[in-house]
């Protein structure tokens, strides 16, 4: 593979809060292939919308920081020693945003129109339709940016307000938005997660089909397993600040390493096994001023044994599995027989029955 | 919107009833009354008498409520005893100048407030910020009379040099009929700038403190971090996505801050000897002048419910989500 688009080192974002700095990313280091789709899974307050943040450096600060050895690079140049006027360029123009909530990230007292034709305006150097430069242009270009995400009537609807148009149709706009100046990544972060389900369908073959067209690559940021299979090529999970595995889609569905992702499947429905009792993981993600020490996961986790209070590195398998994970197990694979959550969680629950044998 | 605007002037007909006969109950509870005003040991008792029956003050207090009811909606307020003249010349001569003041002090109270508190809330605790917030805490809580009068004695100093020097009262100067066209209008700017800011400052410290909130306010929204995500420079980010929503609770502001505002001019018109509606209530009231104080009172009553409405309206423009439409 050549360079990557994207480059993540070492990524680590903290936050000062009164109970302590929050190590809210701690050490996140992945790449983003051309045109390739990422997904960066885990529970909330994991740290995966910081890391998307992170990266187009839109933390505020204070109360966020990005650490000193951090980096980020976008086809080599490094963002985090970059200038404020030239992350403006790379903001919304190389590098494009889609947020979750479409109601509040679209600004209430502005028309869609007028906030497509302003990310044309300020990328103006970035639309070459037709050598069509001239800021003139960016209304009209906004009109047909509001077409080919699917909105009905466009010429008409350039002139509505976000609050007049309906969840999906403001989430088509807030993707006119960001694709409109072609960038190269596009970072969506839960974009379909305040929608209804027969929307988020919608939403998520719009974004395929303007990835094929435009040949834009895609970090989606999510916690819905079933998007993550329908739409990633590589899958990132990301548990308490790190990333705890990392490997293609089809073989995380097939075969979940990592305790934490094995935990996250199990905890989805499946509609074919009609009375398969879910899985859970006990416990909740622990606070980023207060990680644990050694594997961050322990304290949840059915395999963990003394080693795991040594934190591990994120490594390949020995049984040589494309795709790393941060476990102990990568190096001790005979410990995983006979245990996993299915067994655990019914022992480990107030609620579970006991077992009568 | 036309509809809207019809139904709020319709409801406006019972608050100004309400108005009037307020005013009516005042000042009749009041004592003394305006044959009392001129007692002289040199007129006599019948002279007295024959006043209060030229008044209508011998008659009932509902006959005289319904006189003063028929007089404005006639629009026919009859004649000041005080100024001996009619009270649609008095009102007509103070009127223009109170308005000119009152705008003047209004844009000074929205646009130094907004400017101020949109700059501290971008700047959250910078020195900015602590020592502007200082600044309109102290000039908040000093009372505009006095204000007025240290600006007088500030101003008017003859340790200041000439130029700096301010006409500290009236509307123009003596010699303003032998001025140019430009000259007046100098002259005439000169003579606003000590009450419009004695009048204004106050309630621009509070406006500043509301927009300061505001601001904060609608910086930590979503909406925000997208305009930066989309690449916008700061300034465009504050002028063009944060300000006006920003304006949005200010804008009902603007009704509260109006009565205060006419409340203030009483004042700060008489410590300028600004010839306008508030020092013609103030003197219709020593003098118990009634047709004066009956006129002025429900005049600022019609402007405070018309500025009300226009407030409302104004609502409606900066916000798009309440626009019936």
């Amino acid at each position: 593979m050549s360079a990557p688009l994207l480059e993540v080192r070492e990524l680590r974002t903290h936050f000062a809060t009164e109970r302590g700095e929050a190590r809210a990313v701690d050490g996140v280091s992945f790449d983003v292939g051309e045109g390739e789709t990422v997904a960066l899974v885990g529970e909330s307050g994991c740290g995966k919308s910081v890391t998307g943040l992170s990266i187009l450096r839109l933390i505020p600060d204070p109360p966020g920081r990005l650490l000193a050895g951090s980096s980020v690079r976008l086809r080599g140049e490094e963002l985090t020693a970059a200038t404020e006027a030239r992350l403006r360029q790379v903001r919304g123009g190389e590098i494009s945003m889609v947020f979750q909530e479409p109601m509040t990230s679209l600004n209430p007292v502005i028309t869609i129109g007028r906030q497509v034709a302003e990310a044309i305006r300020t990328h103006a150097d970035r639309t070459p339709d037709a050598g069509e430069r001239r800021p003139s242009a960016a209304p009209r270009q906004a009109i047909e940016w509001l077409d080919r995400v699917g909105i009905p009537d466009p010429a008409q609807r350039c002139n509505a307000y976000p609050h007049q148009l309906s969840g999906g149709m403001r989430q088509r706009a807030m993707i006119a938005m960001a694709l409109c100046t072609r960038p190269s990544l596009l970072i969506a972060d839960e974009p379909t997660t305040a929608l209804d389900v027969t929307v988020q369908g919608q939403i998520l073959r719009l974004l395929a089909s303007l990835q094929s067209e435009l040949g834009t690559a895609i970090l989606l940021i999510t916690h819905d397993l079933g998007i993550v299979a329908q739409v990633a090529d590589r899958v990132l999970v990301m548990y308490a600040g790190h990333i705890v595995e990392e490997a293609p889609v089809e073989r995380l569905f097939r075969a979940p390493r990592h305790p934490y992702t094995e935990g996250l499947l199990q905890a989805v429905p499946d509609l074919r096994e009609r009375r398969r009792r879910l899985a859970e993981i006990p416990g909740t993600v622990p606070q980023a001023t207060r990680w644990p020490s050694g594997c961050r996961f322990r304290a949840r986790c059915p395999y963990a044994w003394e080693r795991c209070r040594l934190p591990p590195e994120l490594r390949a398998d020995r049984a040589a599995t494309e795709g790393r994970y941060r476990c102990w197990l990568a190096e001790e694979p005979a410990r995983r027989r006979g245990r996993g959550f299915a067994s655990w969680s019914r022992q480990g629950s107030p609620t579970g029955a006991p077992e009568s044998q | 919107m036309i509809r809207y605007t019809a139904r709020r002037l319709l409801e406006a007909v019972p608050i100004l009833l309400g108005i009037v006969t307020l005013t009516v109950l005042l000042l009749h509870l009041a004592p003394g009354d305006p044959a009392t005003a001129y007692f002289n040991p040199n007129v006599s008792p019948e002279i007295i008498e024959r006043m209060r029956e030229n008044l209508g003050l011998n008659l009932p207090l509902h006959e005289q409520y319904l006189r003063w009811l028929r007089s404005f909606f006639t629009g026919d307020f009859g004649y000041s005893f005080g100024q001996h003249r009619p009270v649609a010349q008095v009102i007509a001569d103070a009127l223009p100048n109170t308005l000119v003041l009152s705008a003047v002090s209004l844009l000074l109270i929205f646009v130094l407030g907004c400017a101020v508190g949109a700059l501290q809330a971008v700047r959250q605790y910078s020195a900015l910020d602590i020592a502007t917030t200082f600044v309109s805490l102290f000039i908040y809580s000093m009372p505009g009379f006095w204000l007025g009068l240290m600006l007088i004695l500030l101003f008017s100093s003859p340790a200041l040099p000439e130029v700096l020097r301010l006409p500290i009262s009236g509307v123009t100067s003596i010699d303003y009929e032998f001025m140019a066209p430009a000259q007046r209008l100098l002259d005439r700017a000169r003579h606003l700038v000590l009450p419009s800011f004695a009048l204004g400052i106050a309630s621009a410290a509070g406006v500043s403190r509301y927009m300061r909130g505001a601001m904060l306010e609608v910086l930590s929204q979503d909406y925000i971090r997208t305009a930066r995500a989309k690449g916008l420079p700061e300034t465009a980010v504050i002028l063009r996505h944060a300000l006006r929503n920003a304006l949005i609770p200010i804008v009902s502001l603007l009704g509260l801050y109006l009565p205060l505002l006419f409340g203030g001019s009483i004042v700060i018109e008489v410590v300028f000897s600004w010839p306008g509606m508030g020092r013609a209530l103030y003197n219709a009231i020593l003098a118990r002048d009634y047709p004066v104080v009956m006129a002025c009172t429900f005049l600022f009553g019609v402007l405070v419910v018309f500025a009300n409405l226009v407030a409302d309206l104004l609502y409606a423009v900066v916000d798009p989500r309440i626009r019936t439409d």
